[in-house]
């Protein structure tokens, strides 16, 4: 449509990315095909703009949306949005989606290497063998078996079931707690996440940070899992009572965990260090070249979707 | 049975050792020093001998047995057992097939994850405090890897259903086809690293398979391949694999085993794409357990004249 300037105008919609200086949008260049990008609330763009995305863990609070008053969308770069007010989201009618299946694959690769290393040791191996220890040693202490293990899933979201899918072929057996049971699948559930635990081997933390979920897994529970029980934890670092949960890797009251996240990041409770039955990660379970070429296609198609008025790819759904 | 000799070739496990000693007459080899005190004061009642990977019953020990019946390995790998003379002097050869078929295609697993992932390298990027300093950078996605098994037996079988459950494509070479799965077979080994991107030997170690993963195989892996050995080390030509990973022209290797063991190349020692593990494929407790469980079967089947529960030869 020409104006009397001649111009034409502009006819990709206009997309605000949100974010925090230290974080990055990946592959963000790929968007300028398809949207008109800006960076700042301050902009005279703001009042206008009707979806952004929000890069990492920037939050989107009360405030952020109290300076976009034509914002109906929420993009999310992350399988988590804890950082978003999702009740003032809902409250003001703005719809929110995040990266859906982008991450899922990766994320339940992690999740399964960290429970295989924990029970078959083998970054503990790994530092035996390189310390040159072995033709001193002879002999390197037992693993435990996976084949058999009862593995509990919080959380039989997207990742979940992922997650589910990989430890079936392992010979494991599966069951879940999530807030509500699914009707489609085989697994047992569980009610709670004590019966969980007092009926696996493994827990396998997948769910979503929210109020509910803030330290699910608490001493209850570690308690419940016992003495030969492991934990592994992809979700957020929140989700475990990590004092607790330390207390009890010291005291050899639980067997083993793997953990991609902690409550403080990038802080890590240092009595950890010393164990070998314990394995640790900088959160980056989700962080490979595929994620992010996954998570642009994710992006483009919710907004696409949005702004021709078709049902978004991956509103966010509490599991 | 305690009046039948049994001879344990090296210290592979207490609990074998204890059901051994409960039962026979138990004589440990590296009890003795030198070596000949043992032939001498020994080799006339010893009837029975329970090996392992580390020492078998090659053709020396098994000429200095007279009495030698029966042979049971404390393994599923033949190796280090001189077979062919068995068979001459109608010695029984048992192994441990099927109960440790789950753990060691588990190492295998648990080796294609922590070098496609990084796992230990990230694990220590932690211990040493880094995280604070800056992220760990991007490691490559390991879901829908093409997975290329040299042996498909039931090791190589088990490696293959956890692979698919990642989406990953899987293709094999093995001595011959097998047209009841759906994987896609390679006629030669060369053929099947270039087709590949994680490259797992999980086949018998025999004469023709000795250094089956040499020089050109490596190059046809190629800097974005990665190996995986849970076999024998002798599959690999171990300074080939050396000198590949050194110069970038391997991608990275997971290895359970090694041409000398417990001697490993320490120029490995500081590689970030390779993670070594002491051997211990079958080494959990349950497995352990179950392979001692096996030995002790077989070996009183043979002296009460029952079929053997796996016997080979």
């Amino acid at each position: 449509m020409a104006t009397e300037d001649n111009e034409v105008e502009d006819p990709r919609p206009l997309v605000l990315i949100h974010n925090l200086p230290s974080f990055k949008l990946p592959l963000q260049d790929r968007l300028i095909t398809h949207f008109r990008l800006f960076d700042s609330l301050a902009s005279p763009e703001a009042s206008s703009v009707r979806a952004l995305i929000c890069v990492g863990p920037t939050p989107v609070t009360a405030d952020t949306l109290d300076h976009l008053p034509s914002l109906r969308l929420v993009v999310g770069s992350s399988a988590g949005l804890d950082h978003v007010d999702l009740a003032e989201c809902r409250r003001r009618g703005i719809a929110v989606t995040n990266s859906g299946d982008a991450y899922s694959e990766n994320v339940a690769d992690y999740a399964v290497a960290l429970l295989l290393d924990v029970l078959r040791r083998v970054s503990a191996a790994d530092r035996f063998v390189r310390s040159g220890l072995w033709p001193q040693m002879g002999e390197y202490p037992l693993g435990c078996k996976l084949g058999g293990k009862r593995i509990g899933i919080v959380g039989l979201g997207s990742i979940g079931s992922e997650v589910a899918k990989r430890l079936v072929a392992f010979g494991c057996t599966v069951a879940y707690n999530s807030r509500n049971k699914k009707p489609s699948v085989m697994y047992p559930y569980y009610a709670n996440v004590h019966d969980l635990a007092v009926n696996s081997d493994v827990l396998i933390v997948c769910c979503a940070l929210t109020n509910e979920t803030h330290h699910i897994i608490n001493k209850d529970v570690l308690t419940a899992l016992g003495r030969e029980g492991v934990i592994i934890n992809v979700g957020r670092g929140a989700l475990v009572d990590e004092k607790e949960l330390v207390q009890f890797l010291v005291q050899g009251e639980i067997g083993g965990a793997g953990l991609d996240v902690f409550e403080n990041e990038p802080k890590v409770p240092k009595e950890l260090f010393a164990l070998d039955n314990v394995v640790l990660s900088p959160h980056l379970a989700v962080l490979t070249p595929e994620s992010f070429e996954a998570l642009n296609k994710v992006i483009i198609a919710n907004l696409k979707a949005f702004f021709s008025n078709k049902p978004l790819l991956s509103p966010f759904q509490q599991e | 049975m305690d009046s039948i000799t049994v001879l344990m070739t090296s210290p592979m496990s207490d609990y074998l050792e204890k059901q051994l000693k409960d039962r026979f007459n138990l004589v440990k080899l590296w009890a003795y020093s030198p070596k000949t005190d043992f032939f001498k004061h020994n080799s006339h009642s010893i009837r029975a001998v329970v090996g392992n990977t580390k020492i078998g019953a090659d053709a020396e020990l098994i000429d200095s047995l007279p009495e030698l019946e029966i042979v049971s390995s404390y393994s599923v790998g033949l190796d280090k057992i001189d077979l062919r003379k068995c068979q001459e002097k109608g010695i029984r050869v048992t192994n441990t097939p099927d109960v440790l078929t789950d753990d060691v295609a588990d190492v295998a697993m648990g080796l294609m994850l922590a070098v496609t992932r990084r796992v230990c390298e990230c694990d220590r990027f932690v211990r040493r405090g880094l995280w604070p300093k800056g992220d760990f950078r991007l490691t490559n996605k390991f879901s829908g890897m093409q997975v290329g098994i040299v042996g498909l037996g039931r090791i190589g079988s088990a490696i293959a259903k956890r692979a698919e459950a990642f989406g990953c494509p899987i293709s094999y070479y093995s001595r011959s086809e097998k047209p009841e799965t759906n994987y896609k077979y390679f006629s030669n080994i060369i053929d099947l690293a270039v087709n590949c991107q994680i490259l797992v030997v999980a086949c018998a170690l025999t004469e023709e398979t000795h250094h089956i993963v040499n020089r050109e195989v490596i190059d046809a892996l190629g800097p974005e391949g990665i190996l995986i050995n849970i076999g024998r080390g002798s599959h690999v030509d171990e300074p080939e694999l050396v000198s590949a990973l050194l110069e970038g022209r391997l991608g990275g290797a997971g290895l359970d085993v090694y041409e000398n063991e417990p001697e490993v190349p320490e120029q490995l020692f500081g590689l970030e794409n390779v993670v070594l593990m002491p051997h211990v494929g079958s080494d959990t407790v349950e497995t352990t357990d179950a392979m001692a469980d096996l030995v002790i079967k077989n070996l009183e089947a043979h002296f009460l004249k029952k079929p053997l529960l796996t016997p080979v030869v």
